[in-house]
């Protein structure tokens, strides 16, 4: 046309968050007892940055020893912790809520270095997440009565407590705040390549002034999580990760009274009926799927969709996939950062391989992956049945696979033919389909018309080998309380 | 100290964000429990009245629409700036009510307690007061709690603070706004909330304050027709059944007054009083035509 | 795909009655209507919102405030709105920043119809185009021939561009078909001597379902543009209900091949404010819509915030409001 300008290009130059508002030490101790020691023996290994393999510090590798130590802190530390007023205990955590708020953006600049994860993420969903989930626990301190578990119900002493590297900060909230409010002292392990935040944690708990020994961090391998979970001075454990180290922990907690609740893998189904608002559905999926790279137990993994408007939304959905911008995490623009390990990328790469080897249609939209990190392009697999390997296994990265359904039964057969039941979505402009839908899966959490939507008053935990136990909400204060 | 003079302090009104005199003109003496002249405070008309109703109602619709999780951010401030604010109502709490400078620390510190115990409440009174309903029949049905709108609070005439807060703070915790008629003899630790409450994040109206004559101006608010409903706490019993029977003309919900021990830890009657529950049926159906559940 | 026309070009009308049936009966056009898909508004609004949280800075803000001047329909619709008033709008319009020729023209002026004939002698020679609302704007409450009258007056008087407003009693109220036809008689009316504007006053329509509808309704009648306001009620454009018509005439491309421009009118005042609509237009849409054939802002007050922030570029310092002209 003669009346149109050349169209160029609107690139976004780069726009990273300043690095200097984070000083990390070179070296960090285990926290134990309110003080910053080495380990016995003195072990340590480094934490990297995933997005470019820089080392970022070297954290000390907890033994068994160690643990001892910090259980018996914890232990200590508990008399009188569940012996404060409930109101007390409550201005503590609020506040530490209050202190994460002001440091808000230098813990989301230290969790994207850590793990990966692009600053949008960490800036306006983790650390938001984090402060409000301890702000509602606070709250729960001295209402403990009206909690629904009977007049003053009682903590159950030291809580050890296993997390891992996709939600560093957060998953540590989800674990410390129910713990602290109902009287429980804890000792809690850091992921391997994510244990940064939980360090910086432990100055927060400085700051705010906790008593010592109430929060412990032990960092270090699996060997030290095995130790935690399995010493006799562990009045209950919490654990979040793999279905498989769910089912170790399992094994060695059988035959004590450890009182357990365990949250793990997920293979979620997010179900797209023919009259859903398909423009929301598209980002719902994206955010489903693509939200911190995939690496999201309770990911919506598994699209079903209804086989009459596939086409129309796979369109939808590739177009979509194209505007998604990968690279350097610290910038405000990225919306796909690195995976968080080499391991993890290696898994990632074996199961999307298996999916092309398996029949499925491999598709990705062109983008470049810088030269140093870890990194997997959005990924999209379609023509996949509920035999592939990746239908039912959770890969735990930024893969979607795409399978169809033509009637609401067949939507909920498929979507419950897995051994997980952590998430599902479901998509529809019409509330009794929705409800029949959601009264049918046998999955924890049910996201209706929206996705990996999280607050702290509402309860998250799965059925089936997705684990046991509810984080989150009035119901999470039941895993820390004698009832 | 030197014989620097004193720059005396001008209690005003607290009505919609802002501090009016009173519309009448006219202040009361304030004194102190042994008689001796404190301060001036604003001698509240039934303009006054209605013109903090007006306000109160403005406020309705954001401060009832705002999150739970951001009404508790807003309370734990009003603590927090209490907290930076206690040595001048431990002050003012001694002269208003005789009470030894140990006693007036115990309860303001309490009454800032109570902004942090409210807090907590925001996002949790919803949880225990509502909930799903097992219908026989293919039917969700929720039960939620809502704020009643505007709540006219009338605070307790003896404990001029600890009372105040633990009239104020569960009523505006789940929603609603207020227009709180201060104790009348001492109403000067009311009159200085307002000036805390309009620097804490609160919105301008949702708590609006009043002092003067309660028997004066309790009866315009009872009879409000946009008036939800009404704490007769600094009421005695004759004027509360008077009061009782104007609230009836739009039933307005009301709390009666009853002895209370202000410096007791409350339960959760104080907020239930103002909530109003709203169930709401939605058909589940089945997966299919047929009714098979597959 | 078929190749992209523009809505007023030769071939749109062959490639609308694809469609045809869509338009056939005014319970057709309800049919098709209703079974668009719906729009959940808290995920629009959710997305407007993550794109309004894009960091544009230095080189992409250089490109994009330029974008956004050269996008502007300046806009003057007061009841006293004078010919003094209207040749000063016009002469900013040519040259908005005095101080530095190398900033770009706006797009157009916007104006009553009275008034085109002064902004078009003022304009004469620049590519700046002359737009006029029309149709009884701005609350349209008046009979078929006298909108026609409006716009045919606007024509006559050298409007390059005409905005109308649609019958919003008659969507309400559900008479569709009426809507279209209105619209339908004042594009026949500009012809080729005018791109027509439809304005939907999406704040009178209220629900993201409606303006979804309006937008189909608006396309299917050939219009040129869709454009959400009048400026004259309490809701103008948002970031959502312009990504809503964006993806609509991404959509109606998709299907008829057709392009249509989008005009977001109303309440955007600031830089910060005009890139977060050109993020929504380059991530919804993309680069065939980045320019001002095919999105606009019909704006008055932006364009001075523009040039201050232009003049920050260039001079590292802040500028202020008497760093500007003031018309």
């Amino acid at each position: 046309m003669a009346d149109m300008a050349s169209p160029k290009a609107f690139a976004y130059a780069p726009a990273p968050e300043s690095r200097a508002v984070v000083d990390i030490a070179p070296s960090y101790g285990l926290f134990i007892d309110g003080e910053f020691a080495e380990a016995t023996g003195g072990k340590v290994f480094k934490t990297i940055s995933p997005s470019t393999e820089e080392v970022l510090s070297e954290v000390a590798q907890g033994s068994a020893e160690d643990v001892d130590r910090a259980v018996k802190a914890a232990r200590k530390a508990f008399e009188k912790w569940s012996a404060l007023p409930g109101a007390e205990r409550a201005k503590y955590l609020f506040r530490i809520a209050r202190i994460i708020q002001e440091r808000s953006r230098e813990l989301a600049v230290l969790e994207t270095l850590d793990n990966g994860k692009p600053i949008k993420e960490t800036r306006d969903a983790d650390l938001p997440l984090v402060a409000a989930h301890f702000f509602y626990y606070a709250g729960w301190a001295d209402k403990l009565d009206h909690a629904g578990y009977g007049a003053n119900p009682r903590p159950l002493g030291v809580a050890g407590q296993v997390i891992p590297w996709n939600f560093p900060l957060l998953m540590l909230a989800w674990k410390i705040a129910p713990a602290l409010a109902t009287g429980n002292t804890v000792v809690l392990k850091p992921a391997e390549t994510t244990p940064l935040s939980a360090l910086f944690f432990a100055d927060i708990c400085r700051q705010a002034g906790l008593p010592k020994g109430v929060v412990n961090i032990v960092t270090g391998d699996g060997t030290t999580g095995a130790a935690l979970v399995a010493h006799e001075g562990v009045n209950k454990v919490a654990f979040t990760g793999s279905t498989a180290v769910g089912k170790a922990i399992a094994r060695t907690v059988a035959g004590t009274d450890k009182k357990l609740t365990l949250e793990l893998g997920g293979k979620g189904a997010n179900i797209v009926f023919d009259d859903a608002p398909i423009d929301q559905a598209v980002e719902g999926i994206v955010n489903g799927i693509f939200f911190n790279q995939g690496q999201v137990c309770c990911a919506g993994s598994r699209l079903l969709v209804q086989e009459s408007i596939q086409d129309e939304l796979l369109d939808a959905l590739k177009r979509r996939l194209s505007t998604l911008r990968l690279g350097d995490p610290l910038d405000k623009n990225t919306d796909i950062g690195a995976i968080n390990s080499a391991e993890q990328l290696a898994r990632i790469t074996e199961l999307a391989d298996s999916g092309e080897a398996e029949g499925a249609e491999r598709w990705a939209p062109a983008c470049d992956l810088p030269e140093n990190g870890f990194w997997f392009r959005p990924t999209l697999f379609t023509g996949v049945t509920q035999a592939h390997r990746i239908a039912r296994e959770e890969i735990f990265g930024p893969v979607l696979s795409v399978l169809s359904f033509r009637t609401p039964g067949e939507a909920v057969a498929k979507a419950n033919n897995s051994q997980y039941g952590l998430s599902a979505g479901i998509w529809t402009e019409k509330g009794s389909r929705m409800l029949a839908v959601a009264s049918k899966l046998r999955a924890g959490v049910i996201w209706a018309n929206t996705f990996n939507k999280f607050d702290p008053t509402s309860p998250f935990g799965g059925f089936k080998e997705s684990g046991f136990g509810r984080e989150g909400g009035r119901h999470g204060l039941e895993a820390y309380l004698d009832v | 100290m030197s014989d620097r003079l004193s720059v005396f302090k001008t209690y005003k009104l607290f009505v919609g964000g802002k501090f009016p005199r009173s519309e009448s003109g006219r202040v009361y003496e304030v004194t102190d429990s042994k008689g001796n002249w404190l301060a001036n405070a604003p001698l509240s008309s039934r303009k006054d009245a209605r013109d903090a109703v007006v306000a109160a109602r403005k406020a309705v619709g954001g401060w009832s629409g705002a999150t739970a999780y951001n009404r508790g951010q807003v309370l734990y401030r009003v603590a927090e700036m209490l907290e930076g604010r206690r040595d001048q109502f431990v002050a003012e709490v001694a002269e208003a009510e005789g009470l030894t400078k140990a006693k007036a620390v115990a309860q303001v510190d309490a009454a800032i307690d109570r902004w942090v115990w409210y807090a907590g409440w925001t996002d949790k009174i919803g949880q225990i007061t509502g909930g799903t309903n097992p219908v026989a029949g293919p039917f969700f049905n929720v039960s939620s709690t809502e704020p009643t709108g505007v709540v006219a609070v009338l605070a307790p005439q003896e404990s001029s603070f600890l009372g105040l807060v633990s009239v104020i703070a569960p009523a505006i915790a789940t929603g609603n706004t207020v227009v709180v008629v201060a104790s009348e003899k001492a109403p000067l630790p009311a009159l200085s909330l307002g000036e805390v409450l309009a620097t804490s994040d609160v919105p301008g109206g949702v708590v609006n304050v009043l002092s003067g004559r309660t028997a004066e101006i309790a009866p315009s608010l009872a009879a409000h027709q946009d008036v939800n409903a009404i704490d007769l706490a600094g009421a005695d019993a004759g004027l509360a059944k008077e009061l009782e029977i104007a609230a009836a003309d739009n039933l307005k919900r009301v709390l009666r007054p009853q002895a209370v021990d202000w410096a007791a830890a409350p339960g959760t009657d104080r907020m239930t009083a103002f909530l109003e529950t709203r169930t709401v049926w939605h058909p589940t159906g089945s997966l299919g035509a047929g009714g098979s559940s597959y | 795909m078929p190749t992209t026309v523009p809505a007023h070009g030769n071939d749109a009308a062959g490639r609308l009655k694809e469609l045809a049936d869509a338009t056939a009966s005014d319970s057709a056009l309800r049919r098709f209507l209703h079974g668009l898909p719906g729009v959940d508004a808290v995920g629009l609004e959710a997305r407007a919102a993550s794109l309004g949280t894009r960091s544009i800075k230095t080189t992409a803000k250089a490109y994009a405030i330029d974008l956004a001047i050269s996008m502007i329909d300046l806009t003057t619709l007061e009841g006293a709105d004078t010919p003094g008033k209207v040749r000063a709008l016009a002469a900013k319009a040519a040259n908005p920043d005095p101080t530095d020729r190398t900033t770009p023209r706006t797009a157009a002026v916007c104006v009553y119809p009275d008034m085109v004939a002064t902004a078009k002698a003022v304009l004469a020679g620049t590519d700046v185009k002359v737009a006029s609302v029309a149709t009884a704007f701005p609350a349209g409450r008046a009979a078929l021939p006298v909108k026609l009258a409006d716009t045919r007056d606007a024509i006559e008087a050298g409007a390059d561009e005409i905005d109308m407003v649609i019958d919003r009693g008659a969507f309400l109220a559900g008479r569709y078909m009426d809507v279209l036809e209105e619209i339908r008689a004042v594009k026949a009316e500009c012809g080729d001597k005018a791109r027509l504007k439809v304005i939907f006053e999406t704040g009178e329509l209220s629900t993201y379902d409606n303006i979804r509808r309006a937008s189909w309704i608006g396309m299917l009648a050939g219009a040129d543009f869709i454009k959400t306001s009048t400026g004259k009620v309490a809701v103008n454009a948002t970031p959502a209900n312009t990504l809503l018509m964006l993806e609509a005439v991404r959509d109606f491309r998709a299907l008829t091949g057709v392009q249509v421009g989008v005009k977001p009118a109303g309440g955007i005042r600031t830089t910060k404010d005009a890139i977060k609509f050109l993020v929504l237009v380059n991530e919804t849409v993309g680069e065939d819509w980045l320019d001002n054939t095919w999105f606009r802002f019909g704006a008055s007050s932006l364009l001075n915030d523009l040039l201050m922030q232009r003049q920050k570029l260039s001079t590292g310092r802040y500028s202020g409001p008497d760093y500007v002209t003031v018309d």
